[in-house]
Parts: C-alpha cells; sequence; structure tokens
C-alpha cells in the first residue's frame, strides 16, 4: 500500500543507483503547485530540486506534494508525511496562515521543520521551537527595512494592507522604525481586485509617498491601477511584488519602484552569482526571492546533513544551526529563535535589456534581527 | 477637495457597477432562457482575459486582442454549452451547481496547463491612457470612463436585441413559455446556443476590460462570479433591467463602503480599532444588504417570475 | 433485506475494517484518512437532511461547518491559555461539552438565517444562503482576535474521557461512533411524522399547508437540525486537523459538501458516507499521480453527474424509495 509520491526524478533515481552507503534521507515537501498561487511555489520547488541534484547527493529522497494554498489539505499532507512516508525533515510552504496550520503540529511531533518564506511573528517569539528554523525572515523583516529606508526621503506616509494577521503584520513592522506621520492608513479586503476607491483616497491624503503590501494578485492589480491614475506619488514596498515572478504582469508600471529584500539577482557574492547562472540554464527563466530562499534551505541542510547524522536530532539540530553554508545572501546566521540574522536591501526595478529585474540601490540594515527574539526562551 | 474626492469615488462606484453588469447579464439572460445556474460563468471571464492578454501580446494591439477575448470566450461558451450545459436543463438546480462546480476546476487547471503558473502581462491601450479633469478640482482615469461608456452601450444594445429583434423575440418566448417556442418551431437548441454564447462573450468582454487593471491569473474569475450573483438575486433573477440596477447598487454600496465606513467609525472610537472594523464591515456590506433586500423582496426588486 | 441496505452494510464494513486493517499494518495515515472520510460524511449526513429529505439547496451550510470549528478552537485555546472566555467562564478541552456548544451555536445562528432565507425559494435560496455563509467568512478572516486569516492551531486534540484522542486509531473511532448515531438519528427522522411532513413539503408546499401543517416551520426546524449536524461535523474537524481557519467557512467548501451529497446520492442515509469515500480517495490518489489533479477531479465529477444520475448508491443500488 505504500507509495512514494512524485518523488523527485534526481533523489529517486540517483538513490536506487545503488552508490549509496551513507544513510538515505527523505525530505517532505509541501508546497503551492496548483491555482493561482503557484508560481511561487513552482520556483520553491524547482531551486530545491536544483540543489539536491547539484548537490550530487545520492541518498536524499523528495517527496513533493501540492497543497493548492488551503490549510487542510496541508495538514492532510503534513500528517501523511509524518505518519505514511516517515520524512525526516520538512519544508515548502510559502504561505503564513498555512505555516501556522502545518508547523505547530509537526515541529510537536519532533519533525524539524525549516521555512523557505513565511515567517508569521507567533512562531517567532514565546511560542519558537527547537525543531522550527526559518530560513526565510520574519515577516516583519521587509518592512521593517522599509520603513528605515523611507525616513531618507519621505515624512507623510499612506500605507496599505490586507486585512489580515500578515498585513497587520507588515504595517507594524513599518510603523516600527517609520519616524515620519502616517497620512493615512488603510485595510483592504483579502483578495480585492479593485483599488480605485483607495487609489482615490491617496490622491486626496497629500500623502509625500505610498507604502504597500499586497502579496501576488493583489499587488499586481494596484500597481497596475496605480501607474494608471496619474497620482504620481512615489510607491515603496517589499519585493513580494516586485520579484521576478510577477514583474512581468507588472509591466513598466514597476520600474523604478523601491523595494525591500533579503536578496537580489544582482548581489554580488559567488554563491549568488552560481546559483542565479545555474538556475537560468535549467529553467531559462531568472529566479525569484522565493528560488533563492528555497535554494538556502537545500544548501543548509545538505551542510548539516555532511556534519550530522539526521537520526540524531540534537546533533542534526545543532548542525543546522550552526548554518555553516555558502547562503546567496552572503553573511547569513541563525538568531536564538531560529530566524536568520542577515542584511536587508533595498532594490530598484531596473531593465535589463527586455527583461525587468531588481538592482540594489542602498542596505537598510546590516545584520537585522527581528523584534520577537527576545520573547524567545531557545 | 472632499467633493471631487466623492464624485470621484461615486464614479469608481458606478465603473465597478458595470463591469459586474457584463457579467451579471450574461450569467441572468441565461438562467431567465434556459433556467440554468452557471457557476462557470467566471472562468468564461478568465477565458477572455487570457485570450486578450495572449493576442495583444502576440500583435501588440489591445483592440484585436479584445476582439479576439470576444471570439474565445463565446467560442468556449458554445463548446461547453454543446458538450456539457445541454444535458443539464432539465435537471434540478443541483446537478447544474456541481457539474459547473466541476467546469470551474477543469477550465481553472486547464487555463494553468496552457498558459503556466505566471500571472501574465495586458496593459490598456494606448489611446486610453491618462485622465481627464473631474468638476471639483479631481481627475479620473480615462480608461475607466470608456469601462463605464461599454457597459452602458452594452446595456442599450442588450435592450433593442431584446425587444426590437427575431432573435429577442424568440429569447422573450423562451423566457415565459419554453415549450411553446419550440413548438412554433423554433430550432430550440440552437437559439440555446447562441444565447449562451452571447453571454459568455460578455463575461469575455467583461475580463478583457478588466484584465488591462487587474492581474490577468488563473482563479481571477471566482471573486466576480460571487459578486455577480449577488447582483443578478438583487436584482431578480432573468431581469436585465434588474442585472444593471443591481450591478449598480452593489458597485456604489461596496465602494463607498470601503471608502466612508472606516472614517465613519473613527468618530465613535480609536483611528487603529476604526480601520480594521471598519473594513471588516466594509467587505460584509453587500451580502448584508443583499439579506436585508431579499429579506423584504424574497424574488428580488425586479422580478419577472420564478 | 434489500439491495440498499446490503450495499450501506458494506461500506459499513468498509469504513470500519480498512481502518482497523491499516492500524495493524503500522500504516496510522489511512487510519486519519478515514477518520477525514467519517468526519466530512457527518457534515454532509447534515447538509442531506436539509438538501436531501427537505429539498433545501443550502449554499451556506458550510457557516455552520466552520462555527463548529471556531467554537473547538476557541474553547481549547482558552483552555490552553487558562484565560476567562468571558464573565470568568474557563474554556474547556472536554470534548462531550465543546460538541454540545458547537451544536447549540451552529442551531442558534441557523434559526434567524434559516428564517430570513426560508421565505425565499429555489436559486435565491441557494444565493442568500451563501451570502450568509460569505458574511461569517469575511468576518472570520478579518476579526484579529482569533487568528484572522492564520486561523488557530489546537495544539493538543481535545479530550474524550477514557480514550488516548491523540492517537488516529481511536480519535477514528470516537468519530465513526459519533457518524453512527447522526445516521441512525437520520434514518428515525426519516421515518418520523416530521419527515413524512418534511418530505411532503419538498414535493408540495401547499398540500401541506392544506392539512393544517405549516411547511415554513417544518422547514425551518429541518435547517435548523441539519445545520446542528454540521457543526458538530465542524468540531469534530477542527479536531482532526488541530487547526481550525476562514478556509473551513469558505464557499468552495460549501461546494464540496454539496458534491459529497451527489456523489453519494441525494437523501440516501448512506450517500454520505459513499461520497465522502470517493472524494477523500480520489484527492488522495489524484493528488498523488499528477499536480494537475484538479483538472481531473473536474473530469471525473462531470461524468458522474452527467452519466451516473443518482450517484453510487444510484448505481449499486437502484431506484430510491423517495427519490
Amino acid at each position: 500500500m505504500k507509495r512514494i509520491l512524485t518523488a523527485s526524478l534526481f533523489g529517486l533515481s540517483l538513490a536506487t543507483s545503488g552508490l549509496a552507503h551513507a544513510e538515505p534521507v527523505k525530505i517532505g515537501v509541501i508546497t503551492t503547485l496548483s491555482g493561482g498561487g503557484a508560481g511561487l511555489g513552482i520556483d520553491m520547488r524547482d531551486a530545491f530540486q536544483l540543489a539536491i541534484k547539484q548537490s550530487g547527493n545520492k541518498d536524499i529522497e523528495l517527496v513533493v506534494e501540492d497543497d493548492a494554498q488551503k490549510p487542510e489539505l496541508a495538514v492532510q499532507i503534513a500528517e501523511k508525511m509524518i505518519q505514511g512516508d516517515k520524512v525526516d525533515l520538512m519544508t515548502g510552504i510559502i504561505w503564513s496562515n498555512l505555516a501556522m496550520a502545518v508547523v505547530p503540529n509537526a515541529v510537536a511531533q519532533d519533525i524539524i521543520y525549516l521555512s523557505p518564506n513565511a515567517g508569521p511573528s507567533a512562531l517567532a517569539g514565546a511560542n519558537c521551537n527547537a525543531n522550527y528554523f526559518n530560513v526565510a525572515y520574519q515577516n516583519d523583516n521587509f518592512h521593517e527595512a522599509m520603513g528605515e529606508y523611507a525616513n531618507k526621503d519621505y515624512k507623510n506616509t499612506f500605507i496599505l494592507a490586507p486585512n489580515y494577521p500578515a498585513g497587520k503584520d507588515a504595517l507594524t513592522g513599518f510603523k516600527r522604525y517609520y519616524k515620519g506621520t502616517l497620512s493615512g492608513e488603510v485595510y483592504t479586503q483579502v483578495g480585492q481586485t479593485d483599488y480605485a476607491a483607495e487609489i482615490a483616497q491617496i490622491r486626496a491624503s497629500g500623502a509625500d509617498s505610498v507604502y504597500f503590501f499586497l502579496p501576488g494578485g493583489m499587488g499586481i492589480a494596484f500597481m497596475k491601477q496605480y501607474a494608471q491614475s496619474g497620482v504620481g506619488i512615489p510607491v515603496m514596498g517589499p519585493s513580494f511584488s516586485f520579484d521576478q515572478d510577477v514583474l512581468p504582469a507588472v509591466g513598466d508600471a514597476a520600474l523604478g519602484v523601491k523595494n525591500s529584500a533579503s536578496w537580489s539577482p544582482d548581489l554580488d557574492n559567488e554563491a549568488s552569482k552560481a546559483f542565479v547562472e545555474s538556475f537560468k540554464a535549467e529553467y531559462d527563466r531568472l529566479p525569484s526571492i522565493y528560488a533563492a530562499q528555497s535554494w538556502d534551505t537545500a544548501n543548509l541542510i545538505l551542510s548539516a546533513l555532511s556534519k550530522a547524522s539526521v537520526k540524531d536530532k540534537d546533533a542534526f539540530r545543532a548542525a543546522l544551526k550552526a548554518a555553516d553554508f555558502k547562503s546567496v545572501r552572503g553573511d547569513f546566521a541563525f538568531n536564538n529563535n531560529q530566524h536568520p540574522i542577515q542584511n536587508i536591501y533595498v532594490r530598484e526595478v531596473v531593465k535589463d535589456g527586455d527583461v525587468l529585474t531588481n538592482k540594489i540601490i542602498a542596505t537598510a540594515f546590516e545584520k537585522h534581527k527581528d523584534a520577537y527574539a527576545e520573547q524567545c526562551g531557545l | 477637495m472632499f467633493t471631487a474626492l466623492l464624485i470621484e469615488q461615486l464614479l469608481n462606484g458606478l465603473q465597478l457597477g458595470v463591469m459586474l453588469f457584463l457579467m451579471a447579464a450574461g450569467l441572468t439572460l441565461i438562467f431567465g432562457v434556459m433556467g440554468l445556474i452557471n457557476l462557470a460563468h467566471g472562468s468564461l471571464y478568465m477565458v477572455g482575459a487570457f485570450a486578450c492578454a495572449t493576442i495583444a501580446a502576440a500583435t501588440g494591439s489591445f483592440w484585436l486582442g479584445l476582439v479576439a477575448s470576444l471570439a474565445a470566450a463565446a467560442g468556449v461558451g458554445a463548446l461547453i454549452e454543446v458538450a456539457v450545459i445541454r444535458r443539464l436543463y432539465d435537471r434540478d438546480h443541483l446537478d447544474q451547481v456541481l457539474a459547473t462546480f466541476a467546469l470551474i476546476l477543469i477550465l481553472s487547471e486547464g487555463a494553468r496547463w496552457l498558459f503556466g503558473s505566471f500571472p501574465l502581462y495586458l496593459d490598456i491601450p494606448r489611446q486610453l491612457q491618462g485622465a481627464v479633469p473631474l468638476p471639483g478640482g479631481g481627475q479620473y482615469q480615462l480608461y475607466r470612463l470608456a469601462i463605464i461608456a461599454v457597459g452602458f452601450l452594452v446595456a442599450i444594445g442588450l435592450y433593442l436585441l431584446i425587444s426590437k429583434t427575431r432573435l429577442g423575440m424568440r429569447i422573450r418566448a423562451g423566457e415565459s413559455d419554453r415549450e411553446m417556442i419550440a413548438a412554433l418551431g423554433v430550432d430550440i437548441s440552437t437559439l440555446y446556443t447562441v444565447v449562451f454564447a452571447l453571454g459568455a462573450a460578455l463575461a469575455g468582454l467583461a475580463g478583457a476590460l478588466v484584465g488591462a487593471l487587474q492581474s490577468v491569473q488563473v482563479g481571477m474569475g471566482e471573486p466576480v462570479l460571487i459578486l455577480a450573483f449577488v447582483v443578478i438575486v438583487i436584482g431578480g433573477i432573468g431581469s436585465i433591467k434588474g442585472a444593471l440596477v443591481g450591478a449598480v447598487i452593489v458597485g456604489v454600496v461596496d465602494t463607498m463602503g470601503r471608502f466612508l465606513l472606516p472614517s465613519l467609525l473613527a468618530l465613535t472610537m480609536p483611528a487603529a480599532q476604526a480601520t480594521t472594523i471598519g473594513a471588516a464591515l466594509a467587505s460584509m456590506l453587500i451580502y448584508v444588504v443583499m439579506a436585508l433586500i431579499l429579506a423584504f423582496r424574497p424574488s428580488g426588486l425586479f422580478a419577472a417570475e420564478t | 433485506m434489500n439491495r440498499e441496505s446490503a450495499v450501506n452494510l458494506l461500506l459499513a464494513l468498509l469504513l470500519i475494517g480498512v481502518p482497523l486493517i491499516a492500524a495493524g499494518m503500522g500504516e496510522p495515515f489511512y487510519v486519519t484518512l478515514a477518520t477525514r472520510v467519517v468526519v466530512l460524511a457527518l457534515a454532509a449526513a447534515g447538509l442531506n437532511l436539509a438538501l436531501g429529505l427537505g429539498g433545501l439547496l443550502s449554499f451556506g451550510h458550510v457557516a455552520f461547518f466552520g462555527l463548529g470549528g471556531y467554537v473547538a478552537g476557541i474553547l481549547a485555546t482558552h483552555a490552553f491559555n487558562a484565560e476567562p472566555l468571558f464573565a470568568g467562564i474557563p474554556g474547556t478541552t472536554f470534548m462531550p461539552l465543546i460538541w454540545l456548544v458547537a451544536v447549540a451555536v451552529a442551531g442558534l445562528v441557523a434559526l434567524p438565517i434559516g428564517a430570513i432565507s426560508l421565505r425565499t425559494t429555489g436559486v435565491y435560496f441557494i444565493m442568500i444562503t451563501l451570502a450568509f455563509a460569505q458574511m461569517i467568512y469575511y468576518f472570520a478572516i478579518s476579526w484579529p482576535a482569533y487568528g484572522g486569516e492564520d486561523g488557530l492551531s489546537i495544539y493538543v486534540r481535545n479530550a474524550f474521557p477514557g480514550v488516548n484522542t491523540a492517537k488516529p486509531l481511536p480519535y477514528f473511532l470516537v468519530c465513526l461512533a459519533v457518524l453512527m448515531a447522526t445516521l441512525l438519528l437520520f434514518r428515525l427522522v426519516e421515518g418520523s411524522r416530521f419527515g413524512s411532513a418534511l418530505q411532503a413539503a419538498r414535493q408540495n408546499g401547499t398540500r401541506l399547508a392544506a392539512v393544517g401543517i405549516p411547511p415554513f416551520k417544518i422547514r425551518l426546524a429541518a435547517f435548523t437540525l441539519s445545520a446542528m449536524i454540521t457543526g458538530l461535523a465542524g468540531a469534530l474537524y477542527a479536531d482532526l486537523n488541530r487547526f481550525v481557519g476562514p478556509s473551513m467557512l469558505s464557499w468552495q467548501m460549501s461546494g464540496e459538501l454539496i458534491v459529497l451529497i451527489i456523489l453519494g446520492g441525494k437523501g440516501r442515509l448512506f450517500g454520505p458516507v459513499a461520497g465522502a469515500m470517493i472524494f477523500v480517495c480520489l484527492e488522495y490518489v489524484l493528488g498523488g499521480i499528477t499536480e494537475r489533479w484538479q483538472f481531473f477531479l473536474g473530469l471525473i465529477l462531470l461524468v458522474i453527474v452527467l452519466f451516473a444520475r443518482g450517484g453510487l448508491l444510484g448505481l449499486l443500488s437502484g431506484k430510491a424509495r423517495h427519490v
């Protein structure tokens, strides 16, 4: 009855090639491969598989499953991976609400989970867990960086985000570092596609800048409508609305917009250059930040595997926490709550030939830590 | 300044309403003539947007894309009518809901199969870029005005089609007595295919027009679908006039709710609370309006007959 | 024993047997999957009472499903954090009490919703029930106190006296017992005077009114009872996933509940069970084969509606008595 679902091509074929003498390792990857949010999950999976393939490690078997962006389905898949496939490690979830559904129960069953995206504040503070490693960011980080950077040029900002926890975290993060006044603070409906009413308010508010967090299709819609409205007040955002997955759809409306991220395709270090090159060679497109974070997650796992056995949980956790791998983001270390200490950059959307992409124009924070770490007992 | 903002918001509400009307007109026509609940109507909206984006990208012309969106949505509509929908006319609503629910799954995943998982690019045409001045000192985007104009043109066109043409006469006959027009020798299955394709083309047109303002991606049709159902239920199912009135009500109530509720609440509570609670209430508002209207007029404002 | 009873017995044996064998073989995941079947069947059985017997096509039953889930999540969270709910009333992790509250809340919310919605018929009824569900959905997303869109995690599954609910098999048996008790209730209702009146109301409300029974009250009672069962299922579902969130209130979930009933056979005792079995198996098997599983799921559903009228039970056991 036991089946191995959608095992990675490489993992499966290499693992059975008979050369392996080290112990086999099973990694469960739950990510979004169907529906409107599939682009992010596909980038995540592709980068992860590529990293494992390049490592030549023949003992790793991937179990990849689609959560269709539904929390219940993600929970069910997690149970299957833990009880049925008996995976050693889990990773892959893109969205905060899915992570909140899966992670607390998985780590309680002594499964190590590594987050390649999504870092809800609820898992970073008092409820941090020795089995939970966030390789991406704490949700507030990018917004904090933009708040800090905005101090340089702006005094009066209009901010907006969807009316859900990640949206509130975003604006809280921005306000944590922003010193100017707010000319307006608006929470929009989740999944909203028409922002005419909000843009009219922005026009009337007298703001000197706009900060928005609207992931996925919401951000595409906002940027297109904003550019067309002729309002012309400078816009800022986190990278989520200006990354490689959405830039082609936003088009030239995004040109010149400043956005914050922990990584950019032009980041000047060896690991990053090698990553961008091999990702382009393999998949014929530029990698997004989700791909970069996923690549780092895979390499972190590989580094820990070379030091400790995955069956020896304590040793393996220590090996992960050491973060002894070449991150595409340059310097990377874990804080006490096992969330990253990393630089956050400000990027600008530019055109490289015909392709819209980002280039780094400033460093908002060096070795930035999140605001919740001190509540964590680890 | 506030007057200008108010006028702009009213226009925004009107524009949202007109867009919903394009969706709702098809839905209500299909329900009125064939008695069919079509949950897959939102998928036809998506088909229109994808067709427009693809052709506009290939040819560089939004207008060719617009033509393509009408053709593609009508084509897909006619195809599913012949293959699936026509087997559902004499079934109960339950089977119709389930079958068209299945069609959503098929069309959504099918679109992702053909077009990939990333959103597509579609911009508004060069001729309609920019904004026009409003009385009171504001500005309004030209393209949105154009959408409003298209919506009203379609409304007039539908009115003329239904009241003045031979096809319209058959549609009206079909709405009042299905057996009778068959007995009169009208080719009923062709009539049904034409009506379904017409409704689909309107949905495709809405998808293409709005696709230029929004994100062209899989699943874009479902939120609009639910709103379009709210519209036809408020307006009275089967009534084009009801659809127009319902659409404008929903568009204006939704836009004004998002705009005014947070500031109204701010008069009575701290600003931070007012913004979140106001946003929460605004998102529930049109459903409250719909429940209220149905509580007092159980078959909508302009019910034909159920 | 007629053919439908034989098929029902077979389904019941399958439902009990597969998890027991899976547990014996050390494959606890299949027990979890079977629990999902049982809980979804329970939710659909609730809806089946309104839809199958009463002909009330509620597109908003997911509201009660989600409310039940939130009752379980909220009570458990308050108990976990040792914070009183309000006025000093503590939360609880005692399952029977949670179920009672879930049933009561679902019933209390269903009464006004039903009273307003049942004034309408046909498509209007479908849409107004959907509207109420959407209201509660948006409320759940934007209300910050209980997680908003992130939902609520239940860190330790709630307790049932004498049963270790943390283990898959005991929890499965608890859910199964609830389902069987509900199906028994369904049978009793179907055969009662109330059940006959309800079915008469579906076929011809005017005639029922003529013999002195107001169809509105009968329908409202059925709608409320049906909501209470679905609410109970919601509480069990939250405990199964150890999580509750707004997606339990989404209109797609409402659609899925209806799908379960049609797949199995509308108005039939074991229809929801058969439907849930097929749906969960399809989702699981197709999901394992291809990431385009939703496409094929849609295709299969379509074929079933078009060509297998009466659902699985209709195919297996012939025409029902009352459909």
